[in-house]
């Protein structure tokens, strides 16, 4: 265990397993990757000192397996991948929402589809992170931009998966995780962290899936004497399957509702001289390096551009939208992708702001010059009261 | 006999769901018994399964119970004993969930040789989803995805097990009861990973199109067909086309990987 | 609640669920002494305690623990 605040050199892939390990993370289950690969082998030489398990298992599907295993024992526990390995673990993310088991799972994003470019930065996973695995679930997912808020999201996550007893997706991509840079670490005695809620009455009152919408219900682990059966098909409150109606209404809408009631304590952005902006960058990952060193160039050259920089992708921060487009304020979101948060943009700004999406999908980062570019294009629509006539 | 099985299940569950004469209960039962006679802490005994009918066993059971995704029971079992090596682990598994979608997970834990116990309920059949055949279909038996006749190997489990490093395999059938307790019994207290065939019955998927019509023909055909063992390696009996070996039929010593993990960890702590 | 019925003979109790008895006809296959047959409407029944020998093979065939055998102490 570390026992100082220390600044250090390191890569994102590099901070995420230190931050686990600070965090508390106990148990490691993974499938070689790249660009993930690093962790996984971070985890393999760090673990063990620490009494903690790490396992390279078959293949993605048993890696995730492995680690819902694990929490079910009562270990914080962790994957990592890119693309396909994240495509594999579909089901049983689904599964670990479905049975509340706390667990993070990192993909550190690749081009795509398929194998793709291995090397290449990507964001074509923000969707599959919110809706890959089947059915309504819940969904938080991070994104950092720097090895240093690696470092923060990771502690973030492993504390959210177990405040929230779901799982949570920490979704990087290829030039955070290989960017070597200083990154500050708190003492891990003074870090924040959480433990899942137990239960602390006896066995006849333990409802380890019961609760009210908006809440989380206490889980013991496996060997604590609770006996309690998991299973991902429609449960009721001990656990047992059902087919009834209400039982599934019940449950389904908690699944969601737990972490939905909980917006404000989960979402995080950072807003960049918005202030007096009439245009704003809405950019995660690196993708919002590249941007901030266009809103400078954008600001020495007069033009008031600001930035919202979600660290929380799902739910989505829209909060931070509705305040931009109230004022009728153009938004420009550039994406490795085809246009995929955009379009989250474009439901909360309703119209009231011109969103612009910025692509690309050649597998380079985009320069700050063409995204200065595409800022000075953006014209600011009408006002508000216009635009609801015209969509009479 | 006096012992109550119902001792070792959430009652409050049962009927279970399984059809009139499925073999499922039979060795649910027996596997209660060996649990009784096992007698370990019940707090420390966790069950895990995977997805079919046989894996619906795991949830009558009175103990911490995982009914996790099919054919991924042993990778979760995995993690299970791996994070908590004191925790007694068995694992519930189909003949499709185990050896189709849930293969590569078998010759992988039984290359790990991990300190788990698998129970393998082998109705040659996928009962769940309505008789499509499975890996353990048997060549020319019927099965709605093989209308015309199984025209493919089939794998004989236990021998795929040993092959990939298992250190206990056994097989039995529901018939014969108490040979299949004394093999979950022995393959728990085998310190690495276990296999034991249960062959059992489905008359409603795979009966009924193979000319066993009623439960009792299905298990006469088990103890017609099942030879021990012990009598083929004495020469005193040999085993026909269609016939299948019962009994202990492979055990050896390996490192159990659990345990090699922890002196990983004395490694890592510089203590060795 | 499951009601449970009692039937003596020689050397046990023989305790049956009829509400878990499926109507297989396992156990009835399996009893060497006829001790067991199925009703009208398919539930098991003891039709001659008197022969039953408390040999357990009823209690283990039925793979819905409709049967238990008591052995008489
Ligand atoms: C990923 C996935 N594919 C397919 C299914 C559908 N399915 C449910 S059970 C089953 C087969 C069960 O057969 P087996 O494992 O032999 O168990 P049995 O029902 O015969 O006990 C299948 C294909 C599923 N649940 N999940
Ligand atoms: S379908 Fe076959 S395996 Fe499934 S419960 Fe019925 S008899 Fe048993
Ligand atoms: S074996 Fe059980 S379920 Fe079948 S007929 Fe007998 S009592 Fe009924």
């Amino acid at each position: 265990m570390r026992e100082l605040a220390e600044v250090r050199l390191m890569q994102g892939n590099e901070a995420c397993v230190q931050a686990a390990l600070d965090a508390g993370v106990r148990f490691f289950g993974g499938y070689p990757i790249t660009p993930s690969t690093e962790i996984a082998e971070g985890m393999a030489e760090k673990l063990p000192a620490l009494g903690g398990k790490f396992i390279q298992m078959e293949d993605e599907i048993a890696s995730i397996a492995s680690i819902i295993g694990a929490s079910l024992a009562g270990v914080k526990s962790m994957t990592a991948t890119s693309g396909p390995g994240f495509s594999l673990m579909q089901e049983n993310l689904g599964y670990a929402c479905m049975t509340e088991v706390p667990c993070v799972i990192v993909n550190v994003q690749r081009g795509g589809p398929s194998t793709g470019r291995p090397t290449a930065p990507a964001q074509g996973d923000v969707m599959q992170a919110r809706w890959g695995t089947h059915g309504d679930h819940p969904a938080i997912v991070l994104s950092p931009w720097s090895a240093q808020e690696t470092y923060t999201l990771t502690v973030k996550a492993v504390n959210l998966s177990e405040r929230f007893r779901t799982p949570v997706i920490l979704l990087m991509d290829e030039v955070v995780a290989h960017l070597r840079e200083g990154v500050r670490m708190p003492d891990p005695r003074q870090l924040k962290l959480i433990e899942r809620p137990r239960p602390q009455g006896g066995r006849e009152n333990y409802r380890p899936f019961g609760g009210a919408l908006d809440e989380v219900p206490a889980v013991a682990d496996f060997g604590m004497g609770y006996r309690c059966n998991v299973t991902g098909l429609v449960h009721d409150d001990v656990g047992h399957p059902s087919g009834s109606p209400q039982v599934t209404n019940d449950l389904i809408r908690r699944l969601s509702g737990k972490v939905e009631a909980h917006r404000d304590e989960i979402i995080d952005y950072e807003l960049t001289q918005t202030g007096d902006a009439d245009m704003v960058i809405f950019a995660y990952g690196s993708t919002a390096r590249t941007s901030l060193r266009a809103l400078k160039l954008a600001r020495a050259q007069g033009l008031k551009v600001g930035m919202i920089r979600p660290t929380t992708l799902w739910p989505f921060p829209e909060k931070a939208i509705e305040e931009v487009a109230e004022r009728g304020i153009p938004i420009l979101v550039p994406e490795m992708n085809l246009g995929q948060l955009v379009l989250e943009v474009e439901r909360i700004a309703k119209g009231r702001s011109l969103v612009q999406p910025l692509s690309r999908v050649d597998g380079e980062l985009f320069n700050p010059d063409e995204i200065l570019e595409a800022v000075k294009e953006l014209k600011p629509v009408k006002s508000r009261k216009s635009s609801k006539k015209e969509g009479i | 006999m006096s012992f109550d099985v119902m001792d070792y299940f959430r009652q409050e569950t049962l009927p279970h769901i399984w059809c009139p004469g499925c073999g499922n209960g039979i060795i649910l039962r027996d596997f209660a018994v060996a649990l009784e006679r096992l007698n370990y802490p019940r707090d420390e005994v966790v069950i895990v399964s995977g997805i079919g009918c046989s894996s619906r066993a795991a949830g009558y059971l009175n103990f911490d119970t995982v009914h996790t995704t099919h054919g991924r029971a042993l990778p979760f079992a995995t993690g299970i004993k791996l994070a908590n090596p004191n925790l007694k682990v068995f694992v519930i598994m189909g003949d499709g969930d185990s050896s189709a979608i849930g293969g590569n997970h078998l010759i992988h834990a039984a290359r790990r040789n991990i300190d788990l116990t698998a129970i393998i309920f082998n109705n040659n059949i996928y009962g769940m989803t309505g008789g499509q055949f499975s890996p353990l279909t048997p060549r020319d038996k019927k099965a709605t995805t093989a209308p015309y006749g199984m025209i493919e190997q089939s794998f004989d489990i236990c021998r795929l097990a040993e092959g990939a490093g298992a250190t206990y395999v056994g097989r039995a059938t529901t018939y014969h009861n108490q040979l299949l307790t004394q093999l979950i019994i022995d393959g728990a207290q085998n310190p690495g990973f276990s296999l034991i065939e249960a062959v059992t019955h489905c008359p409603t998927s795979y009966g009924r199109r193979n000319g066993m019509a009623s439960p009792s023909d299905m298990v006469r055909w088990q103890k017609d067909n099942a030879v021990w063992i012990d009598k083929v390696r004495a020469g005193k009996a040999e085993v026909k086309d269609g016939q299948f070996t019962i009994g202990l039929l492979h055990r050896h010593e390996a490192p159990e990987f659990t345990q090699a993990y922890m002196e990983v960890i004395k490694r890592a702590r510089g203590q060795e | 609640m499951i009601q449970i019925e009692t039937n003596k003979t020689p050397k046990c109790e023989l305790e049956i669920k009829k509400q878990w008895c499926k109507g297989c006809n396992l156990c009835v296959a399996a009893c060497p002494r006829s001790v067991l047959a199925l009703d009208l409407l398919g539930k098991i029944k003891v039709v001659e305690a008197e022969k039953c020998i408390a040999c357990g093979l009823c209690e283990s065939t039925c793979p819905d623990f409709a049967i238990r055998v008591i052995k008489n102490a």
